[in-house]
């Protein structure tokens, strides 16, 4: 059973669809009482930092989504801003991230770019993984759909999972044993990203 | 890589699709939804659907249809249609949607942007340039409901403006090439491209793959959106939602690279 975590932000009906495409069983959580008992979490999002951030914390969520991935050890994937948030903070915003990676959140310096083309970084993309990287089972050169101008930057302890190049490489997936993050946009990225959500349900 | 993207763009009008000619004579090509199911198994790098009838009556957006939407596609989804306030924009957002565009409004309340931006990111802000040539000259100037209304504003001054109230992408659309399939705008294009490092995106006039590949070629990342070229078959203009496959897409993008590089 896939939970997706609904605090008002990101493409839920994305996700709920997709999983019921693939026969496995999905329910969305709009509060604590309905994200109790979760056993594999999806941490979507779009838009801002601070404005998600400050909808996760508002949503009465917060204590329980700790408790289910710090305590409890429960597979959890962030995505896009899910991601971002699962750092300790961004660039983008003054509100202190989820803490769950080691990380922070940084923008692409502009500087790196020679195309004509700058930020937001915006379009289909390469993935390369690391080469046991499971979330990446079963996919043949895997491009997913990016939308941001923040990016991911793994600290010391920090596992990288797949990187992408946009003016260098940066990281576009990463985690941290059971929780998982990506930059990218699994359910906007057709089967590349329903093979990705797949995997992450059977891990 | 990061890849050039080819963009569907789909009108809304009374409740069904349709596409037009410089703006006007809306034909009925189908049903929204239906047309989003081909596209996600035609495996389209990016939908644009815009509701052509919301700032010409001077109504909101109809939220009911962006979520249905949002919930069906399986692209990302850039809504366009009677966007008025930082509020309706958070709101689209909030329903699912990726991306939103912001037309009329971007000209006669600029903050609209930079509040916008400053709330959901400028990652999720478009602004859309709709130009028309005017007068002896032929200057290229901004028009907004429907190419019905002349703003006055020249295209390439207010891009720069755009990109410093924080939009993450222009939207540029021209109106006198809207529907002919006569190629875009090259000139048009090449203005506003040396004018901002957004994201550029460009409608109106692409009639066959090769008019997207000469523009790819041209301008290496860039959206290429079509509206009559995705949706009408010959010259007798039937009715067929179609789109190059993955190999199409991928053999159309290596001839323009190697052009480019050439």
């Amino acid at each position: 059973m896939i939970t997706v975590v609904d605090y008002g932000l990101g493409n839920i009906q994305a996700f709920a669809n997709i999983y019921k495409r693939l026969n496995i069983p999905v329910r969305v959580a709009r509060t604590a009482a309905e994200l109790a008992g979760a056993e594999r979490i999806i941490l979507p999002g779009v838009g801002a930092f601070d404005w998600a951030m400050q909808r996760l914390n508002d949503s009465g969520m917060r204590v329980c989504l700790d408790d289910l991935v710090l305590n409890r050890r429960k597979p959890v994937l962030g995505v896009c801003v899910g991601m971002q948030m699962m750092a300790g903070r961004s660039e983008e915003g003054a509100l202190p991230g989820l803490g769950w990676l080691d990380g922070d959140v940084k923008r692409f310096d502009e500087a790196r770019f020679r195309q004509r083309t700058h930020l937001p970084h915006m379009g289909w993309n390469d993935v390369r993984p690391v080469a046991d990287a499971g979330l990446f089972r079963q996919m043949a050169s895997p491009r997913f759909y990016f939308l941001h101008s923040y990016y991911f930057v793994s600290g010391p302890t920090g596992q990288i999972l797949a990187t992408t190049n946009y003016g260098g490489d940066f990281t576009s997936a990463a985690h941290a044993g059971h929780i998982l993050g990506v930059q990218f946009h699994p359910e906007k990225s057709h089967e590349w990203g329903i093979q990705l959500l797949k995997n992450f349900a059977e891990l | 890589m990061l890849r050039p993207r080819i963009i569907p763009c789909l009108l809304v009008h009374n409740d069904g699709l349709v596409k037009t000619v410089r703006f006007a004579e809306p034909k009925y090509v189908g049903d929204p939804l239906n047309a989003v199911r081909i596209f996600n198994e035609k495996e389209v790098d990016e939908l644009i659907v815009a509701d052509i009838d919301a700032t010409a009556v001077g109504r909101e957006p109809n939220y009911a249809l962006i979520a249905n939407l949002a919930a069906e596609c399986r692209m990302p989804l850039c809504y366009a249609g009677g966007v008025t306030t930082a509020g309706q924009v958070q709101r689209i957002i909030s329903l699912g949607v990726e991306k939103v565009a912001i037309s009329s409004a971007a000209i006669a309340s600029p903050d609209v942007v930079a509040e916008s931006a400053q709330r959901v990111g400028s990652q999720s802000i478009v602004v859309v340039l709709d130009v028309r040539k005017t007068g002896l000259l032929r200057r290229y100037e901004l028009f907004t409901h429907n190419g019905k209304r002349s703003s006055g504003q020249d295209p390439v001054e207010f891009a720069r403006r755009a990109a410093a109230l924080g939009a993450g992408e222009i939207l540029v659309n021209s109106i006198d090439q809207d529907g002919t399939m006569h190629g875009y705008d090259q000139a048009l294009i090449d203005q506003i491209r040396d004018a901002v490092s957004l994201p550029l995106s460009v409608a109106g006039g692409a009639g066959s793959l090769e008019d997207i590949q000469d523009l790819i070629s041209r301008h290496g990342i860039i959206g290429a959106v079509a509206g009559s070229l995705f949706v009408f078959k010959g010259k007798y203009r039937a009715v067929l939602i179609n789109y190059p496959s993955r190999a199409e897409k991928d053999e159309l993008l290596n001839r323009a690279r190697s052009l480019r590089s050439s």
